[in-house]
């Protein structure tokens, strides 16, 4: 093979079954077309999509991008992938952290796990050794606890008693301060037998051209200190993901009460000023970053992100912070996606009537974690546990997977975007905020369908690009593909433009329309619990917030299925395959 | 998407970039929506349509830009084939400007998959949206912006015998100090909201008047500058990327102990703004991109400087534009940033940001600082037309 930059160019089959290992090579066409991330791992992933999510044979992905371990900004990420056991959706996460950084140093674009352990097992990497260790000794165990009985000083991604309990929104944790969430990556992790994964690496990425790597890396920062998003005194490097609390508030958009309303009478209370004032909070972030947006208390606790601190006050009607952080601790220690927990105890609350002053949110999400009582069905998230009460419309989700704390009604870009995300209920996908309430890259009316079928989808195929390189979503507030597609022509020294990786972001997304049409999600999935469409939100202050129009939702929507070149039921075409590349249904 | 056309179309022309009728925007959504009547549509549809992008804008400018444009791109053509100006807002956003040498769609396209415009010599410029069509129009005006710039910061240096500019660049400049000359000479324009004010009302209406002006005066191009007054114990600051005579609904009120994050739409120069506020005890500030300003504060004559190229970080010298600081810095919060170098500099009427623009600032009202903007601007105009001694 000749030398290639940015890429390692092999990747590590592990099969748990026989705990045995062997490395594959892609040929150099396959990077150019999915880049990495994302975009590799979604192409591993497809040949198996039609599989039980809990069957030995589906694969557990993790994969890096080429940028990783280089001087790129914001570039430490990495993707981990399988098929959701919470919605049947493709299930993915982009985390941060050092993972993905030691994963690139040890010689590795990704690693594959198959197979299931017949005991409990860790697996520890070694640049290019694999060590597979018992790790009975650790069920149970909590994640600070697993995090602490491992050595090295490389990486791990571990899971806590949530996943080997069943719960369908567990999560992967790493180091215990970045999170593969949302999913239920967790209990796949759970099912295969494996506690822990260690990655540690000494080799360094190979750049083609450093100094051009230097001029585009420049460029980038100069971006990010113009962003007041960013690095602003008030924003997200200095207050965290929570800065946008605020925002939320004064839009009138913050979910409360299970979404029943859209404003927290007490989030003035409740703000990033007061969390990084009470916890004297400090910077940290992830490997490679300069904007530092995680925060973690003088005692080293990792601070709650906005959606945790949005949906364990607002959304359970909570007012106290300290009940937040406890919430975040528990969620952190058995190793649970805060957003669906919070969302899923909201449902349940509306359900069974309980106001918050009754509710022992402690008792209940460790519950939840140990499957036992009332929690031997929240485990399930609030979409079925919501069927199982006979009443799925309180479940405020999309495909199963439970709503962030963006509410629809405030943000139409948003509405659309969670219906059409190919993972069910996700900001991420396409982040409209950014334009819809951040003003960037230029502000767009929050309040209108109109032109959003296009942006929406512009704005999926750019994040999928993203999620591939694997760079950070929140540096394109101020960057634009056509800085990292500089950033990525100096790491690999190929020639990239901008609107050449948009298309490959197209490529990406459209095969995980392939895979879920293939699991069978249609037009009829691709919508928005009934509330948002009959119940208005908290107007005032000049700010009306009334009940989305069901048929200009439909109505653009449709449009959104002609831009993507999808059927009118939201099936993929076959010659839109051919003309990305992607195998046809059979 | 048609109201939008309408409105960058009527504001490219009330500015002087555009002929009226001459901006033709495409925008796409679930299909193309162009006027077919116009000979370049079928080229431009099959750009919108041959890369990812929502919106597209081609027009030929109105002169002096034209001149200017033209002059720049065919010189371009027989180099590199692209234009690069030194200002801050190429530098940070266009990074450079390519030209094509056809209005050809292949040729555009080409020039579009790799940057925001791209301009056709004799035929115009063509730039796009990705979100909306306001992007094509901030790029169209941010190329008109940075090619002014550039022509007339080079003619400085050519008739100084610096660099060499050939064909007949006196009469282009000549054009376009002229043309400048009669709209500084025609404004009479001034605040109407006084001092003191009673309510936030108050502050929020001050502040849009003096945008909606800003504009008007040509003291600012497309969305760029920003505006605040110090209220009590807030800031009320104009939103990031919102255009400065649109400003109702797009102005943040920011506590100066920050209790709240609201700030984070808010001007990328909230910080500096703040700052000012801290170190003075002035109310009201006022930033423009005034050309003359920017031009004056990339002119300078030590030409074996050996931070010359890094004038806009680096600079060793005190300059000055008569009782004005021409100051380092770029946009935001950066360790070179304008939030570092602007507020040491703001003790006098005002300073200017080394190819960036002009900050201002009043003690009760935004009369003092919109009339140093004017005045200051027209200072810098003349002490140009003295060093060029047309």
């Amino acid at each position: 093979m000749p030398e290639i930059y940015g890429w390692a160019g092999k990747i590590l089959h592990i099969n748990l079954t026989d705990r045995s290992s062997d490395i594959i090579n892609p040929a150099p066409d396959l990077y150019l077309s999915f880049i990495g991330g994302k975009g590799l791992a979604g192409y591993y992933l497809r040949p198996f999509c039609r599989g039980k999510w809990d069957s030995p044979e589906m694969p557990l992905l993790f994969f890096t991008g080429p940028l990783v371990n280089t001087q790129s900004p914001t570039s430490g990420r990495f993707c981990v992938m399988s098929i959701s056991p919470l919605t049947g959706t493709v299930g993915d996460s982009s985390a941060g952290g050092r993972f993905g950084t030691e994963l690139k140093k040890a010689g590795w674009d990704g690693i594959i796990i198959t197979g299931k352990s017949s005991s409990f097992c860790g697996i520890s990497i070694f640049n290019d050794k694999v060590v597979f260790s018992d790790a009975e000794n650790l069920r149970g165990a909590t994640l600070s606890t697993t995090f602490s009985s491992i050595r090295g000083k490389g990486s791990t991604g571990a899971i806590g008693p949530a996943a080997e309990n069943g719960v369908l929104f567990s999560n992967i944790s790493f180091d215990g301060h970045s999170f593969a969430g949302r999913n239920g990556l967790g209990i796949v992790m759970a099912v295969k037998g494996l506690k822990y994964i260690h990655v540690e690496g000494t080799g360094k990425t190979s750049v083609y051209d450093s100094e051009r790597l230097l001029s585009a890396r420049e460029d980038i920062f100069r971006l990010v200190s113009a962003s007041p998003v960013l690095k602003g005194e008030l924003g997200i490097s200095e207050y965290g993901t929570g800065a946008l609390f605020d925002l939320m508030h004064s839009r009138r958009m913050m979910p409360t009460e299970n979404f029943r309303h859209t404003q927290f009478s007490h989030a003035e209370e409740m703000n990033a000023w007061h969390y990084k004032h009470r916890y004297d909070s400090k910077k940290t972030g992830c490997s490679g970053c300069h904007i530092l947006c995680k925060k973690k208390s003088k005692d080293g606790e990792p601070m709650p992100e906005f959606e945790t601190m949005s949906h364990f006050s607002a959304l359970i009607n909570n007012n106290d912070i300290g009940r937040v952080m406890e919430a975040s601790h528990i969620c952190n220690e058995t190793g649970m996606d805060t957003i669906s927990a919070a969302s899923t105890i909201a449902c349940y609350m509306e359900i069974k009537g309980i106001d918050s002053d009754t509710l022992d949110l402690p008792g209940i999400l460790n519950d939840i974690s140990l499957s036992r009582g009332e929690g031997e069905l929240l485990r399930y998230g609030s979409l079925k546990y919501a069927s199982l009460m006979n009443n799925s419309g309180i479940s405020m989700s999309v495909k199963g997977l439970e709503l962030p704390a963006y509410d629809p009604r405030g943000a139409y870009g948003m509405a659309l975007a969670y219906a059409t995300s190919t993972r069910g209920g996700c900001h991420l996908r396409a982040y409209p905020v950014s334009h819809e309430i951040l003003r960037k890259p230029v502000a767009t009316d929050r309040f209108s369908f109109s032109g959003k079928a296009r942006i929406i989808k512009l704005a999926e195929d750019m994040n999928a690009v993203i999620d591939s390189l694997t760079a950070c979503k929140f540096i394109f507030f101020a960057a634009t593909l056509e800085e990292y597609s500089s950033a990525l022509n100096a790491v690999t020294g190929m020639d990239f433009t901008g609107q050449d990786l948009l298309k490959t972001g197209e490529r990406i997304f459209y095969n995980e329309k392939i895979m879920n049409y293939l699991n069978g999600f249609r037009a009829e999935h691709d919508d928005l619990p009934e509330r948002f469409f009959k119940s208005e939100g908290s107007s005032g202050g000049g700010i009306n917030i009334p009940p989305l129009d069901r048929n200009e939702f439909l109505e653009t929507r449709k449009k959104y299925y002609i831009v993507r070149r999808l059927s009118p039921d939201g099936a993929p075409l076959i010659e839109k395959c051919e003309e990305l590349g992607l195998k046809w249904i059979n | 998407m048609d109201k939008l056309t309408l409105k960058y179309s009527e504001k490219l022309t009330k500015s002087g970039l555009c002929h009226p009728g001459e901006p033709l925007f495409g925008n796409y959504d679930e299909d193309v929506l162009i006027d077919v009547s116009r000979p370049e549509s079928e080229v431009l549809d099959t750009v919108i349509r041959g890369i990812n992008i929502n919106s597209i804008l081609f027009s030929d400018t109105a002169e002096p830009y034209r001149s200017i444009i033209n002059y720049l791109a065919y010189h371009a053509m027989q180099s590199n084939g692209f234009i690069k100006p030194d200002d801050t807002e190429t530098r940070t956003f266009l990074h450079d400007i390519p030209v094509a040498d056809r209005f050809h769609a292949g040729d555009i396209i080409r020039a579009l998959k790799k940057r925001k415009g791209v301009i056709i010599p004799g035929r115009g410029i063509v730039t796009y949206g990705i979100v909306s069509p306001e992007q094509a129009f901030i790029f169209f005006s941010s190329i008109c912006f940075s090619c002014y710039v550039k022509f007339m910061t080079d003619y400085y240096y050519h008739r100084k015998g610096v660099i060499e500019m050939v064909g007949d660049v006196d009469a282009i400049s000549r054009l376009a100090v002229s043309a400048y000359g009669k709209s500084l000479d025609a404004i009479s324009s001034a605040p109407a909201c006084k001092a003191t004010f009673s309510s936030e009302d108050d502050v929020i209406e001050a502040i849009t008047e003096t945008g909606r002006l800003t504009v008007e005066t040509g003291m600012v191009d497309s969305f760029f500058g920003n505006i605040s007054m110090r209220f009590r114990n807030k800031i009320f600051i104009s939103q990031t990327g919102s255009s400065l005579d649109e400003l109702s609904g797009c102005i943040d009120p920011c506590p100066m102990d920050n209790t709240t994050t609201n700030a984070i739409t808010s001007s990328s120069e909230f910080s500096a703004h703040k700052k000012v506020y801290e170190l003075t005890k002035r109310n009201s500030i006022l930033h423009g991109h005034p050309k003359y300003s920017v031009i004056m504060s990339m002119l300078c004559d030590k030409t074996d400087c050996e931070n010359r190229g890094q004038c806009h970080i680096d600079c060793s010298e005190t300059r000055m534009v008569e009782d004005i600081p021409i100051i380092p810095g770029e946009v935001g919060t950066g360790p070179k940033g304008i939030s570092r170098t602007l507020p040491p500099a703001m003790y006098g009427r005002g300073a200017i940001v080394y190819g960036h623009g002009l900050f201002t600032s009043g003690r009760e009202d935004f009369t003092d600082a919109f009339m140093n903007l004017i005045n200051i601007e027209k200072m810098c105009y003349n002490k140009y037309l003295e060093a060029m001694k047309y």
